[in-house]
C-alpha cells in the first residue's frame, strides 16, 4: 500500500495543500503551509527505510494516460532520486519557516505558490514517462516565475523573466528531442511510449549525427539548469532577486535537476555522444572553468548574495565533474556534493536572508564586527561555511573529497586543477566572514542587531544537524546510492563499448 | 447512412446543417427588418442567434451519430467527419462570439441587430468552406463568408479605425479573391475538372505532378490562401484589421475566419494535390517565415490588442507546420490546434473587451498593472489564456502545439520543428509580460481599474473557454480521439494509397 502510492501522495499532497492555503484565511496561510509540508516530509521519510538499495527502480506506480500517444502517469525512485526526492521535503518547511517574517504581502499566494513548487519537483525527480518529466520540467517554472518577480528585490522583474527565458529555450529543444526518440524508437520496435524504460533500450543504439543532435538537445536544457560556466548568467540575477525561500530553493532543488537531468537522461541515452573524447574534454573543461571563474568571481562579489549565487556555479562544477570522470568514488561524490549543496547553500541563503531582514542590505560591506553582537548567528554562519568551503568534519569534504579521488583516476590533471577550486572557495568565504563578522565594529546600525530568534534556530538546527551527520558518518547515505551508481557506470560503459554504438 | 447525392432527397440531407442555418438566417433577416431600434432587440436577435447556431450543431451531430457518407465520389460537397468537426468548430467559435457581443453592442452602442445576421451568413460561408468538395462551393462559401466579414469589420460605422479596417479587408480581401479564383481557373485548364477528388486522380493518371500551368494554378492559389490566414508575406493587412474592428468581430475574424480558410485549404491540399508534392516546400517556407516574423514583430507590440493580432499571426505559423506534414496525423493536430487555439484567443479576446472601451486599441499592455489585486479572476483567466498561447504544459495550447510538433517529427521535419519551438521561446517574450504587469506591477493610479467589467454572458464565454484550455490540458484524451478518427476520414484521393507514416 504505501509503497505504491507513496509517491502519488507525494504529488498530490501539497498541491492539496496549496488549494487549502489559498481557500483559508490569510492569516493561517503560513501555519497551514508549514503543516502541510511538515506532513509531506513525515510521508516521505519512510522511503529511508523502505528504500532497498540495489533493488532498481522502487515505489512504482504506471497508469495510462493518455493512451493515443503512449503516455502513461509513470512514477518510480532509485538510488539516485531517493536524496533528490527526500532533499526536496526536507528543505520545504524549513523555506516555509524561513518565510514567515520575509513575506508580508500576499502571504495565501506565495505560500501556496511553494506548495505548488514542491509538487512540480517531486514530479521532475520521479517521472518516468519523459511526457511527465517535460510537464512537470515546465510546470515548476511558473511558480518560481511568480515567487521571483512578485516577493523579489529590486530588479525582479528583469530576472524572473530571464529565468523563464533561459529555462525554456532549453528545454524546448529537449522536448523535440524527447518526440525524436519516441519516434525512432516507435518506428524501430513498433510500440510507441514514452516510457524511460522503453526509450533507455533502444535510444543508445541511435546512429551518429541523430544522436549528436538529441544529446544537445539535452545537454542544453540540463546545462542551462546546472548551470554550467556559459549558459550561468541567469543564475546570479534569479538568486539575487528571489525572496530568501526562492534563494534556497533555487540553489537545492532546481540546479540538482541539471545534473539529475544528465545523470537520468543524458548520459545513459547517449553513452556515445557523452563519452566521445571531444565531448568528454570540452564538459570537464567546461566544469573546470566553472569551479575556477565561479570561485573568482565569487571573491569579488560586493553582494553577499550573489557571492553565495556564483559560488554555486563552482560546487555545480565540481559535480559535473564527478559525473563525467564516471568512476563509482566520482558519481558517488557527485551525488554527495548535490546533497551537501542543497544543505549548506540553503543554509547560506537562509542567513543571507535573515541578516537582510535585520538591515535591509545585502552588502558585505554593511556589516563587519557583527560577531560581538550576534555570537550565535556568527556561529552558525561559521559552521556553514566552513561547509561549503569542504572542511574535514563537515559534509561538504566527503563530497569533494570523493569526487576528487574517483576524477583523478580518469583526469589527473583535471581532479589536480579542481583542487585548487576548494582552495579559490575558501579564500572568498573566509574573506567574506572576515568582513562581515570580524573587523571592526564601524558601523552604528549594526550595534544593535538582533540575534537569533528561536524561529531562526528552528530553521538552522535541522541543517546544522545534517552537515555534522554526513560530514562523520556519511555511509548510510552511500550504501543507499551506491548500487544505483554502479549500474549507472556499468549501464553506460557497456552500452559504450557495444559494436552497435555509432562513433 | 449513405447518401446518394444525385437524387433530391440525399442532397437535402447532406445540405442539411447549412439548410438549417440559412433558414435561421432568413427568420433572423426578417425580425430584424422590424425591429431594430431597442436594446431588447438586439437582445432577442443575439438569442434567436444562440438558438440557431445549437440546432445547427445539434443537426450536424445527428449526420455525425449516423455516419453519413457519400455513394461513390462526393459532387460539390464532401459528406465525412472532417465537415462534421470543423462545422462544430465554426459553430462553437460563433457561439462564444455570440456570448462576448451581448453586453459588447451595447455598451458600444453599436444597437444593430443586423450584426447577428451578418454573423449568421458569414457562419455558413465558413460550413460551406469546411464541406467543399468542389473549388466553386470552396470559392461561394469564402465570398459568402469574407463579403459578411467586410461589413462586420465596418460595423462600429462612427469610428473611423474601423471603416479603415472594412476597407482595407474588403480590398486585400478582393484581391485575395481574384488570385484564388485565376488560380482555380488555371487548375481547370490543367485538369478539366473543378472536383477535388477528381483533380487528384487526374493529376495522379495524367502525370500533371509537374505541369506548369497545374503548378502556377497551384501557386496562385496558394497565395490566396496564404492571403486570408494571413501569412507572412501576405499578413500585412492583419494587424491594421484586426485593431481597428470591433473586438468581438476580431476575436471571430482571428478564430472562425482563419480556421475556415485553414480547413479548405487543408482539404485541397490533401484531397486534390498529394500528388503535386511541390506545395509542401512553399508551405513549410511560409510556416517558417510566419512564426518568425509574427513572433518577432508581436515581441515589439505594446498595444494588447496588436500584439494579439500579431500572435495570431505567429499562430498560423504553427498550424501552417502542421499543413505542411500532409499526414492524417498532421490533420489530426491540425484540428486539435484549432481547437485549442480558438478557445484561448477568444478568450484573450473577450478579455480585452472587458478592459478596453470604444474599440480597445489604445490598450496597452502596461495598462494592466494591478489588475491581480483589483480583478482575480479576470486576471486569471487571462493569465491561462496567455500560457495556453504560449504552449505551457498544463493547457490545451501546449498538447496541440505537442500534436503540431509529434506530426512534424513523423515525417521528419526537424527543421520546422526546431523552429515552432524557438520561436515558441521567442513567444514567451511577449505573452509573459502580460502576466508580469497583472501580477507584479502596481496599479498606476487608485481608480485604474474600475470600468473593468466582464458581462454576465462574456463571462461565461470566459469560464467556458478557461475551462475547456484546463480541461483539455490535462485530459485531452477524448478530442484526440474524435481528432485522430477525422484526420483518418479526409483521404487524399480514392485511387491513392496511404503511405504509412512513420519516416
Amino acid at each position: 500500500m504505501y509503497n505504491q502510492w507513496i509517491l502519488t501522495v507525494l504529488l498530490a499532497w501539497p498541491a492539496l495543500g496549496a488549494l487549502l492555503v489559498l481557500l483559508a484565511p490569510t492569516r493561517w496561510a503560513k501555519h497551514l503551509a508549514f503543516a502541510a509540508s511538515l506532513a509531506e516530509f513525515a510521508l516521505s521519510v519512510p522511503l529511508w527505510w523502505r528504500f532497498v538499495p540495489g533493488a532498481g527502480m522502487q515505489f512504482a506506480l504506471d497508469v495510462p494516460w493518455i493512451g493515443n500517444w503512449g503516455i502513461h502517469y509513470g512514477v518510480g525512485l532509485d538510488g539516485i532520486s531517493l536524496f533528490m526526492v527526500l532533499l526536496t521535503t526536507f528543505l520545504m518547511p524549513l523555506s516555509v519557516l524561513g518565510s514567515y517574517t520575509y513575506i508580508t504581502k500576499r502571504e495565501r499566494a506565495f505560500y501556496a505558490l511553494l506548495l505548488l513548487l514542491t509538487t512540480g519537483m517531486i514530479g521532475v525527480f520521479v517521472s518516468l514517462d519523459l511526457f511527465l518529466f517535460y510537464v512537470m520540467w515546465e510546470v515548476m517554472l511558473i511558480p518560481m516565475y511568480f515567487i521571483i518577480g512578485v516577493w523579489g528585490g529590486e530588479d525582479r522583474l528583469y530576472a524572473a523573466i530571464k529565468f523563464f527565458i533561459y529555462t525554456m529555450f532549453g528545454s524546448l529543444l529537449m522536448l523535440v528531442a524527447i518526440l525524436g526518440l519516441y519516434y525512432l524508437a516507435g518506428s524501430k520496435t513498433g510500440v510507441y511510449s514514452f516510457a524511460y524504460a522503453h526509450l533507455l533500450a533502444q535510444a543508445p543504439a541511435l546512429g551518429a549525427p541523430l544522436a549528436w543532435w538529441f544529446f544537445g538537445a539535452f545537454f542544453l536544457a540540463f546545462a542551462i539548469k546546472v548551470p554550467m560556466f556559459p549558459f550561468h548568467t541567469w543564475l546570479p540575477d534569479a538568486h539575487v532577486e528571489a525572496p530568501t525561500a526562492g534563494s534556497v530553493i533555487l540553489a537545492g532543488i532546481l540546479l540538482k535537476m541539471g545534473t539529475y537531468g544528465f545523470l537520468r537522461f543524458g548520459l545513459p541515452f547517449f553513452p556515445a555522444v557523452a563519452l566521445h573524447p571531444t565531448v568528454q574534454a570540452g564538459i570537464v573543461i567546461l566544469s573546470l572553468v566553472g569551479i575556477i571563474y565561479g570561485g573568482l568571481v565569487a571573491m569579488v562579489q560586493p553582494d553577499f548574495k550573489k557571492l553565495i549565487a556564483y559560488s554555486s556555479v563552482a560546487h555545480l562544477g565540481f559535480v559535473m565533474l564527478g559525473i563525467w570522470a564516471l568512476t563509482l568514488q566520482s558519481v558517488q561524490g557527485a551525488l554527495l556534493i548535490m546533497i551537501n549543496h542543497g544543505i549548506s547553500t540553503g543554509a547560506l541563503f537562509f542567513l543571507a536572508g535573515m541578516l537582510y531582514e535585520r538591515r535591509h542590505s545585502r552588502l558585505i560591506e554593511a556589516f563587519g564586527g557583527i560577531a560581538k553582537v550576534v555570537p550565535l548567528l556568527a556561529a552558525v554562519l561559521t559552521i556553514v561555511s566552513l561547509s561549503s568551503i569542504g572542511l574535514p568534519g563537515t559534509n561538504g569534504f566527503v563530497g569533494e573529497f570523493l569526487v576528487l579521488l574517483g576524477a583523478f583516476q580518469t583526469y589527473p590533471i583535471a581532479a589536480t586543477i579542481a583542487t585548487t577550486g576548494v582552495i579559490v572557495a575558501a579564500a572568498y568565504l573566509l574573506w567574506a566572514l572576515q568582513r562581515v563578522l570580524f573587523n571592526p565594529l564601524d558601523k552604528r546600525e549594526n550595534e544593535k542587531l538582533l540575534d537569533l530568534t528561536p524561529r531562526e534556530l528552528a530553521v538552522l538546527v535541522p541543517l546544522l544537524a545534517c552537515i555534522v551527520w554526513m560530514g562523520v558518518y556519511p555511509r548510510p547515505f552511500l550504501r543507499r546510492m551506491e548500487p544505483a551508481a554502479q549500474q549507472l557506470i556499468q549501464q553506460i560503459k557497456s552500452a559504450n563499448s557495444t559494436p552497435a554504438a555509432a562513433r | 447512412m449513405s447518401l446518394d447525392l444525385s437524387i433530391p432527397r440525399g442532397l437535402l440531407l447532406a445540405l442539411l446543417p447549412e439548410l438549417v442555418l440559412t433558414g435561421w438566417a432568413m427568420i433572423l433577416l426578417l425580425f430584424v427588418a422590424w425591429r431594430h431600434r431597442t436594446t431588447r432587440d438586439l437582445r432577442v436577435a443575439g438569442g434567436i442567434t444562440a438558438v440557431a447556431l445549437v440546432t445547427t450543431a445539434a443537426t450536424v451531430w445527428w449526420l455525425w451519430w449516423n455516419q453519413a457518407g457519400v455513394a461513390g465520389i462526393a459532387q460539390m460537397v464532401a459528406v465525412d467527419d472532417y465537415r462534421w468537426v470543423t462545422d462544430w468548430l465554426f459553430l462553437g467559435a460563433a457561439g462564444l462570439t455570440v456570448l462576448v457581443s451581448f453586453e459588447y453592442l451595447e455598451r458600444e452602442r453599436l444597437l444593430a441587430p443586423e450584426y447577428y445576421v451578418l454573423l449568421l451568413f458569414a457562419v455558413i460561408g465558413m460550413m460551406l468552406m469546411g464541406g467543399a468538395e468542389d473549388l466553386m462551393v470552396l470559392f461561394l462559401g469564402l465570398e459568402l463568408m469574407s463579403i459578411a466579414v467586410y461589413v462586420l469589420a465596418g460595423f462600429d460605422r462612427r469610428n473611423p479605425r474601423a471603416a479603415e479596417a472594412a476597407l482595407k479587408y474588403f480590398l486585400i480581401g478582393a484581391f485575395a479573391s481574384g488570385f484564388l479564383l485565376y488560380g482555380i481557373a488555371l487548375i481547370y485548364g490543367a485538369t478539366g475538372t473543378t472536383n477535388l477528388s477528381l483533380v487528384g486522380v487526374q493529376v495522379d493518371s495524367l502525370r500533371l505532378g509537374s505541369d506548369p500551368m497545374l503548378l502556377i494554378g497551384l501557386g496562385l492559389l496558394l497565395v490566396g490562401f496564404a492571403f486570408k490566414v494571413a501569412a507572412v508575406p501576405f499578413h500585412m493587412w492583419a494587424p491594421d484589421v484586426y485593431d481597428g474592428a470591433p473586438t468581438p468581430v476580431t476575436a471571430f475574424m482571428a478564430t472562425g475566419v482563419k480556421a475556415a480558410a485553414f480547413a479548405a485549404l487543408f482539404r485541397v491540399l490533401t484531397e486534390a494535390f498529394p500528388q503535386a508534392g511541390a506545395w509542401r516546400e512553399i508551405v513549410a517556407g511560409l510556416a517558417i517565415l510566419t512564426m518568425v516574423a509574427g513572433n518577432l514583430v508581436a515581441l515589439a507590440q505594446r498595444s494588447l490588442k496588436r500584439m494579439l493580432a500579431y500572435s495570431s499571426i505567429a499562430h498560423a505559423g504553427y498550424l501552417l507546420v502542421a499543413v505542411a506534414t500532409g499526414t492524417s496525423a498532421g490533420t489530426a493536430a491540425f484540428l486539435v490546434y484549432l481547437v485549442a487555439y480558438t478557445l484561448m484567443t477568444l478568450g484573450a479576446f473577450a478579455l480585452l473587451a472587458a478592459k478596453g472601451r470604444g474599440g480597445e486599441s489604445d490598450v496597452l499592455i502596461d495598462d494592466l498593472a494591478g489588475l491581480a489585486s483589483r480583478r482575480p479572476w479576470l486576471a486569471f483567466a487571462l493569465a491561462v489564456c496567455m500560457l495556453s498561447l504560449l504552449g505551457f504544459p498544463g493547457t490545451a495550447g501546449f498538447i496541440a502545439k505537442w500534436y503540431i510538433l509529434l506530426a512534424a517529427a513523423g515525417v521528419g521535419e526537424w527543421l520546422l520543428a526546431a523552429i515552432l519551438v524557438l520561436t515558441s521561446v521567442v513567444s514567451a517574450g511577449y505573452y509573459l509580460p502580460v502576466i508580469m504587469v497583472m501580477y507584479m506591477k502596481p496599479e498606476p493610479f487608485e481608480q485604474a481599474h474600475t470600468g473593468v467589467k466582464l458581462g454576465r454572458l462574456a463571462g461565461v464565454a470566459v469560464a467556458a473557454a478557461v475551462a475547456g484550455i484546463l480541461y483539455f490540458g490535462v485530459r485531452p484524451n477524448g478530442l484526440l480521439d474524435l481528432a485522430k478518427e477525422t484526420g483518418v476520414g479526409v483521404k487524399p484521393v480514392p485511387t491513392f494509397t496511404v503511405e504509412p507514416s512513420g519516416r
